[in-house]
């Protein structure tokens, strides 16, 4: 009997993939980043392949990097893999047309995810695979956990025999991130599947000085079309070597893949034919329906390329009438989807040649599904079935949306389900700092690694970094399960959260006689009269057992602080009886050990006692016979917010999306901005309270704020006329505006309760030093209140900007236009694009490269960039990760040409404009506020008077108007786009000397996919592809950009001086040509509490680790030294600021001897750079 | 001349030692302090609390953000090894016993009463010949009793001395309100050795900010006068032995401690200011007073100025009292 373990689908790729292997070279992309980081870990820690050595994994700077490696370690004669999805698959496809062209034995696992199109989607969909049809590539499609392990050993075996390259896939995140039970191919297994003599002559094939040969020839019209046909022999033969590969394994491993597998009634007259995870739902509906008598069967696509017609004949019925072919992936403009297509042609061929064995020639349907991870369950696979049925199939259909445009959507009945009555499904609503997730994996683990159960885990998550909700998924059965699709009737329902009873319909996941358990602060007798009215009739209605705990009273009692996830699994167990009470606890509590015992005794006393003391805390409440609910839901947004907001948004934001049709959605991607402010999402515990009394009016708790949620403002003491009897406000003390008020507002249902303001705030009652000028205090308390109070300080008008002294006391004063982002609480990122909206963001075009910075900048549902009341805001888009300086530019060359063009149509009617105005137009200072806002007066004047004209030339120059005030161009993104993947580009454009500043939001890591190094991480840092600490120093991004002399650059760091930051920010947009700015970011993936940011900036620069600095081509120009140092030599030891992090002591706790030469190194570094520093801004002569 | 002494059981060539410091974690340093003439090493603490906030602190910080959003369900590698425990100081034990051949006398700060007695244990595991239980505690809860306390300082003590063989003094501070009767209750308890004092991490205050001010000043020679007093009360009425920590800079400072009936006297700031081989100068310095004395030997001295040489102490403290007070007005 194999050995089996819960896994997911990444890991069970990568744990065949690792194993007979030894050069890995990959660049993380969601979904595919885990097998990458898997190998990278398992490397670390001297895992070896079946060859008894450790593979080498080695992470480039792109995808596009990591084939170029590949093909050369295929080249060299190494057994070589990647991983990769999406648009990382898309920069593969030069290499891999090569690697294809060569006759190369290779594979790689692809977990398919959607390709950016109107939108960036992290989901899974065929797009990217499609894209590789091309390319000569072997395809191999899995659909199941147990399929990605068996099928990823396989292709490499294959293609050892067949020379023909392979690309293995499955879905994103459906397979990717399922966690399953399956069995593990032994390392015995594996070599078996290895044939050394295939290795041999892989080696054999290799470039050896040796025996030397040349390839990657450049050939001409005489050779090279015979050359490219020389190669089809072998695709002719590799479908056999795929099927004997198959028949190898079966012998092997017992289970038998074909390459067309059917699956249904051996007469079946409607057959389904479809690839990855969607055919296991399929499956589970045929054997449902062929059970009740129904003909109809299904063919799972194996070995998509080379498509082999004879094999798909033969594995569909003779009875076949009718066949439809589902895609999941779209091709607009083409006759139909490629596997559809394929049918056609497979069909037609095989007739043509005679060997079609149909009575009757089948109906061919063709239909889309599951696009970016779209739900596809078996009612939508038996609408596909019915439509089959009705007399005129519906052709070239979608199923799983309700599309009311074009109206080729398939109706599916919700009600409608093949889930087997001894199938347990559970439902667990958490929040992401909760542990919900962590817990759900730990009970998949015990149940299905033991007890003979099957268990499946799949877990949806939030779009928003700070106070994220996750669903998490689970079934437990005794046979395999096939339910690729959510949950939705479950007979355990856990709410870990009682403020989502607010937020989402829970309950409605519940069957009728289901567990309900709630996590809440309320004794058993007291909480029915505390849920919402729609809680309490579904309670009732559905006759539900309702269970209570006070999980977050056990967890405070027990040490676990936030951590409720042991305890509300404890309660999962307790309850539902999956296993006996005492063994679970024995299960969980082993479980316990495993995770944490190796760090810590004293985390596994804390989770025992927290186990130990659920059950006592655990109760059933007798549910009353009646509704005693005083309140209802309430509604998702505002009565005020637009219609576009109610009608889509909101939906999105109650996470019911799905049910919106085509009709509600932009059909470009376009979407409103400012939306942010409708999503009052009230996550945080406890929010800052101002005190007019101790407030010196510095601002810095603004200019800190990473989601624009305190906020100040000066106004006139009229403003102040039927203020809310709690609205603050005291003198504004300044020596000009005399007779002004003041006041620091918070945002009470925005804010995040990150307290980075509370720290910085340097006011303190003199009287009582615990008490500052903001401290936290319970939001439930003040929400009405304040909410009441914030909404009339966002009436009272903005300040005249043009008025305003712009230091970072000023600044704070304009309006942001960037807020209530879904960055991380305590997010050291976003304070920099707040306060770049703020200086420039009513003139601002913002290219932003994909990132964390695009994810909290327009994740949907909601956008924060914001508009003033003028309608004007920052118009913001992202194209790709590695593009974004070309981006940027792009908007650069357009905004000129746009002005270039006013200009001269403005000097073309002079004479019907009026010179004066023309002349006032074209030489306009616009070096300040009050410069920008006489133009834009100017620009309405000459709107007005082109009106009265007739000519084209005034129609022309109505559209370009705007364009005559000076736009501001930014170009955004993290360090993994600047330092690594984007680096060319940004080289390119840095060197064009146009008129763009780029913003690097530095961490020091690849963020948004999970903490990989990146060139920007500094020695010694443990990081993802670092894990035995950095060897290498930071690159220094700002020498190389300062190397061409005619580029602004600054280095900054808001939390160690933020005069230099905001005054950087200033001189980058008035410098003519390009600048850049490198902002130091602290990051969650730092490992610290995030509260502490700015004095880890402030650490960071004082040890020199991050030296501050301005250089400015402007003052060479004048024969100053252009480059200034805005900082003072180190004074802190670096051990001082990096032993703060988690990043840094992690290396500490695992290596100490590595840890301790690697600091020796970096303070060495740090002193030498500063030096140089010192020296470049002490030169003279600079002219 | 002899200036030889038992403490904790063991016979050492003299009294001079260096006290807990982190100077133990540098072999070098003890290395040097061995080739001073140190009689024994005694290491900085371990303290648990430390370990357990460490452990706490960074499985906290790795877990947090993690299992939240889609794209980044962790943010740092999972290695398998951790040294988050007390493993770097066990091992320091083995390597200091490996570099000296002079006895090592650790030094452990618990918390929780297994705390206590499981990293005590682990001492003994790792070849320290001796323990040393700082039990510095600020009593701040205004709920707690004196006598809960001691009585937690004496159940510790209990704890340890059945758990381990190896001796073990207990390093007391000067808060005591009836330090006699606690110290004759440690020595009833079986307490090897009562170190006097501890000297507590005395936080300035910054009047600018209005901020505590980590300061870390070294002793002077005046704040001998008060661990003086209290060996000389000591001496003489408990049979574990005694060692003075703090406030001696000299030979004439290691004299006194003895004479008021110190069996060791342990130094850190002394040998911190002017390196370790000044225990050498103090070393030599107490040999030539005793020399030019006509002392025969250490043990001679060693509790001749105890208040047992009193017929009625608490009076001669009192009348002491009085007069200094006296002197004050006239």
């Amino acid at each position: 009997m194999a050995r089996t373990l819960t896994m997911d689908g990444n890991e069970a790729a990568a744990s065949s993939a690792y194993r007979i292997n030894e050069v890995i070279a990959i660049y993380p992309i969601t979904p595919s980043s885990p097998m990458g980081e898997f190998s990278d870990e398992w490397a670390a820690k001297g895992m070896k392949n079946i060859w008894g050595t450790v593979p080498q994994v080695s992470e480039l700077q792109s995808e596009g990097g990591a084939s170029g490696a590949v093909h050369g370690a295929l080249q060299a004669g190494a057994l070589t893999t990647t991983f990769t999805a999406s648009q990382g698959l898309l920069l593969m496809i030069p290499n891999m047309y090569k690697i294809a062209g060569e006759l190369t034995a290779f594979a790689m696992h692809v977990s398919a995810r959607t390709v950016a199109t109107h939108a960036l989607s992290i989901f899974g969909d065929h797009s990217d695979v499609m894209a590789c049809r091309q390319t000569g590539f072997a395809m191999l499609a899995s659909g199941s956990i147990q399929e990605v392990h068996d099928f990823a050993c396989i292709a490499h075996s294959v293609t050892l025999a067949s020379r023909i390259p392979f690309l293995h896939f499955f879905d994103g995140f459906r397979t990717s991130h399922e966690v399953a039970k399956i069995e593990i191919l032994s390392d015995d297994n594996l070599r078996a599947m290895m044939s050394d003599d295939q290795i041999k002559a892989h080696r054999e094939r290799a470039l050896t000085p040796d025996h030397p040969v040349l390839r990657g020839t450049a050939q001409n019209p005489d050779a090279f079309f015979q050359g490219r046909e020389a190669i089809n022999q072998f695709y002719t033969a590799c479908p056999g070597h795929v099927q004997a590969t198959f028949d190898a394994f079966a012998k092997i491993a017992g289970r038998q893949y074909k390459l067309f597998d059917y699956v249904g009634h051996p007469q079946a007259e409607r057959v389904i034919v479809v690839m990855g995870s969607g055919a296991e739902t399929v499956h589970e509906l045929v054997d449902h329906m062929v059970a009740k008598g129904e003909k109809i069967g299904m063919v799972k696509v194996r070995l998509y390329r080379p498509f082999v017609i004879k094999d798909f004949i033969a594995a569909l019925p003779k009875t076949t009438t009718a066949i439809a072919v589902l895609d999941r992936t779209k091709e607009p403009g083409a006759i139909g989807e490629p596997l559809y297509l394929d049918i056609i042609a497979a069909l037609r061929e095989a007739k043509d040649q005679g060997i079609s064995t149909f009575t009757k020639d089948p109906i061919v349907v063709g239909g889309r599904f599951g696009l970016s991870s779209k739900e596809f369950t078996s009612a939508m696979a038996k609408a596909v079935y019915d439509n089959l049925s009705s007399s005129q199939p519906r052709n070239h259909f979608t199923v799983g949306i309700i599309d009311d445009v074009t109206h080729l959507s398939l109706p599916w009945d919700p009600e409608f389900h093949t889930e087997p009555s001894d199938v347990i499904r559970g439902v667990f609503f958490g929040l992401g700092a909760d542990g919900t997730v962590g817990a759900n994996k730990n009970s998949i683990k015990i149940i299905g690694e033991e007890t003979p159960n099957y268990a499946q885990g799949y877990f949806v998550y939030d779009s928003k970094k700070a106070g994220t909700i996750t669903i998490s998924h689970l079934r437990f059965g005794p046979r395999p399960i096939r339910s690729t699709y959510l949950v939705t009737k479950a007979n355990f329902v856990a709410c870990h959260q009682y403020v989502f009873l607010d937020k989402y319909d829970v309950l409605s996941y519940a069957v009728p006689g289901g567990v309900f358990l709630l996590n809440a602060q309320f004794e058993p007798d007291k909480i029915w009269d505390e849920l919402p009215r729609e809680v309490q009739q579904q309670i009732l209605d559905k006759k539900l057992q309702f269970y209570v705990i006070d999980a977050y009273d056990v967890a405070k009692r027990t040490g676990m602080g936030g951590r409720i996830n042991t305890i509300m699994q404890t309660c999962f167990f307790a309850i539902s009886g999956v296993l006996p009470r005492e063994e679970a606890i024995e299960k969980i509590k082993e479980t316990i050990r495993k995770t944490y015992g190796k760090k810590g005794d004293a985390v596994v006393q804390k989770n025992y006692q927290a186990v130990d003391a659920t059950l006592a805390s655990l109760y059933r409440v007798k549910v009353p016979e009646k509704i005693t609910a005083k309140r209802s839901m309430p509604p998702i947004v505002s009565d005020k917010a637009p219609e576009f907001v109610k009608n889509v948004t909101a939906v999105m934001q109650a996470n019911k999306g799905d049910t919106l049709p085509v009709s509600a959605f932009p059909i470009d991607g376009t979407w409103p901005t400012g939306t942010t402010k409708w999503e009052k999402r009230n996550i945080a515990l406890e929010i800052p309270v101002w005190d007019p009394a101790i407030c010196l009016q510095c601002n810095k708790c603004a200019l800190v704020c990473p989601h624009a949620t305190i906020r100040p403002k000066i106004y006139e003491a009229a403003q102040l006329n039927g203020a809310p009897a709690t609205f603050k406000s005291t003198d504004f003390k300044s020596a000009e505006l005399k007779g002004y008020k003041f006041t620091v507002q918070v945002a009470p249902e925005d804010c995040t309760g990150c307290t980075l303001c509370v720290v910085v705030c340097p006011g303190k009652d003199k009287k009582n030093p615990a008490h500052k000028a903001i401290n936290m205090a319970p939001q439930t308390l003040l929400r009405e209140t304040e909410r009441a109070n914030y909404d009339f300080f966002l009436n009272i008008p903005e300040f005249d900007r043009t008025k305003l002294k712009l230091d970072v006391k000023g600044a704070m004063f304009l309006q942001p236009l960037f807020e209530y982002s879904g960055a991380c609480a305590g997010c050291g990122e976003t304070p920099y694009v707040k306060l770049l909206t703020q200086l420039f963001g009513d003139r601002s075009l913002i290219a932003n490269a994909t990132g964390c910075s695009s994810i909290y900048g327009g994740n949907l549902p909601n956008t924060p960039y914001a508009q003033n009341r003028d309608g004007r805001g920052p118009a913001w888009s992202n194209s790709l990760f590695e593009d974004n300086a070309e981006f940027g530019f792009g908007f650069r060359l357009a905004v000129d040409k746009h002005a270039e063009q006013a200009c001269e149509l403005l000097a073309m009617l002079s004479s019907s404009i009026g010179g004066e105005l023309v002349e006032a137009l074209l030489k306009a200072d616009q070096t300040e506020e009050a410069g920008i806002n006489a133009q834009r007066e100017r620009v309405a004047l000459l709107k007005k008077k082109l009106a009265s004209l007739k000519t084209p030339e005034a129609r022309r120059l109505e559209i370009l108007a705007d364009y005559l005030v000076k736009k501001s161009i930014w170009i955004v993104g993290g360090d993994g786009w600047a330092y690594d993947i984007g680096y060319g580009g940004l080289d390119h454009v840095l060197a064009m000397g146009r008129n763009v500043n780029v913003l690097v939001l530095d961490t020091e890591v690849y963020s948004n996919t999970g903490g990989q190094q990146s060139k920007a991480t500094p020695i010694g840092a443990v990081a993802k592809f670092a894990m035995g600490g950095k060897a290498i120093p930071k690159k220094d991004l700002g020498m190389l950009a300062m190397a061409y002399r005619s580029v602004y650059v600054a280095r900054v760091a808001f939390g160690a001086k933020d005069a230099q930051t905001v005054k950087a920010f200033q001189e980058a947009d008035s410098y003519p040509g390009t600048s850049i700015i490198i902002a130091y970011s602290h990051c969650i993936a730092h490992g610290y509490d995030l509260a502490q940011g700015c004095e880890q900036q402030r650490l960071a620069v004082e040890s020199g680790s991050w030296p501050l600095f301005r250089y400015d081509p402007r003052l060479a120009a004048v024969g100053e030294n252009p480059l200034k140092l805005d900082c003072g030599a180190p004074k802190v030891e670096l051990e001082k600021y990096i032993y703060n992090e988690t990043r840094f002591r992690m290396l500490q706790t695992m290596d100490p001897e590595r840890a301790k030469m690697l600091l020796k190194t970096a303070q060495e570094e740090t002193t030498k750079r500063f030096q140089y520093y010192e020296q470049l801004a002490s030169l003279k002569n600079q002219t | 001349m002899d200036l030889s002494t038992n403490y904790l059981g063991f016979q050492l060539p003299h009294p001079l030692m260096p006290g807990a410091a982190p100077m133990a974690g540098n072999l070098d340093i003890v290395k040097r302090l061995e080739d001073a003439g140190a009689a024994a090493i005694v290491m900085h603490s371990l303290f648990e609390e430390q370990i357990t906030m460490e452990e706490t602190n960074m499985i906290h910080q790795m877990e947090v953000g993690s299992e939240a959003y889609a794209e980044s369900l962790s943010y740092f590698p999972k290695p398998n090894e951790y040294h988050l425990g007390p493993e770097e100081y066990l091992e320091l034990i083995g390597h200091i016993k490996k570099t000296v051949s002079i006895p090592v006398i650790a030094s452990l700060n618990g918390v929780t009463s297994s705390g206590w007695v499981n990293y005590a244990k682990k001492i003994q595991q790792a070849g320290a010949d001796a323990l040393e239980l700082n039990v510095y505690y600020l009593a701040t809860d205004p709920l707690e009793t004196c006598s809960a306390v001691e009585g937690r300082a004496i159940e510790v003590l209990q704890g340890v001395k059945h758990a381990v063989k190896l001796p073990v003094a207990i390093k007391l501070s000067p808060f005591y309100t009836a330090l006699t009767h606690f110290g004759r209750e440690l020595d009833q308890a079986g307490v090897d050795g009562i170190v006097i004092f501890n000297r507590f991490y005395q936080p300035d205050i910054d009047i600018e900010k209005l901020t505590p001010l980590p300061t870390l000043a070294l002793s002077t020679s005046a704040e001998l006068r008060l661990r003086l007093r209290w060996l000389a009360v000591l001496s003489g009425r408990i049979k574990a032995s005694l060692a003075v920590s703090g406030g001696v800079h000299t030979a004439v400072d290691a004299i006194k401690a003895v004479m008021c009936g110190a069996h060791a006297v342990q130094m850190v700031s002394a040998l911190l200011q002017n390196g370790p081989e000044y225990l050498k100068v103090v070393l030599d310095g107490m040999k030539s007073w005793l020399e030019d004395h006509e002392y025969n030997s250490l043990k001679e001295m060693q509790g001749c100025m105890n208040l047992q040489k009193s017929a009625n102490p608490a009076a001669f403290e009192r009348a002491n009292y009085m007069k200094i007070l006296q002197g004050w007005r006239s």
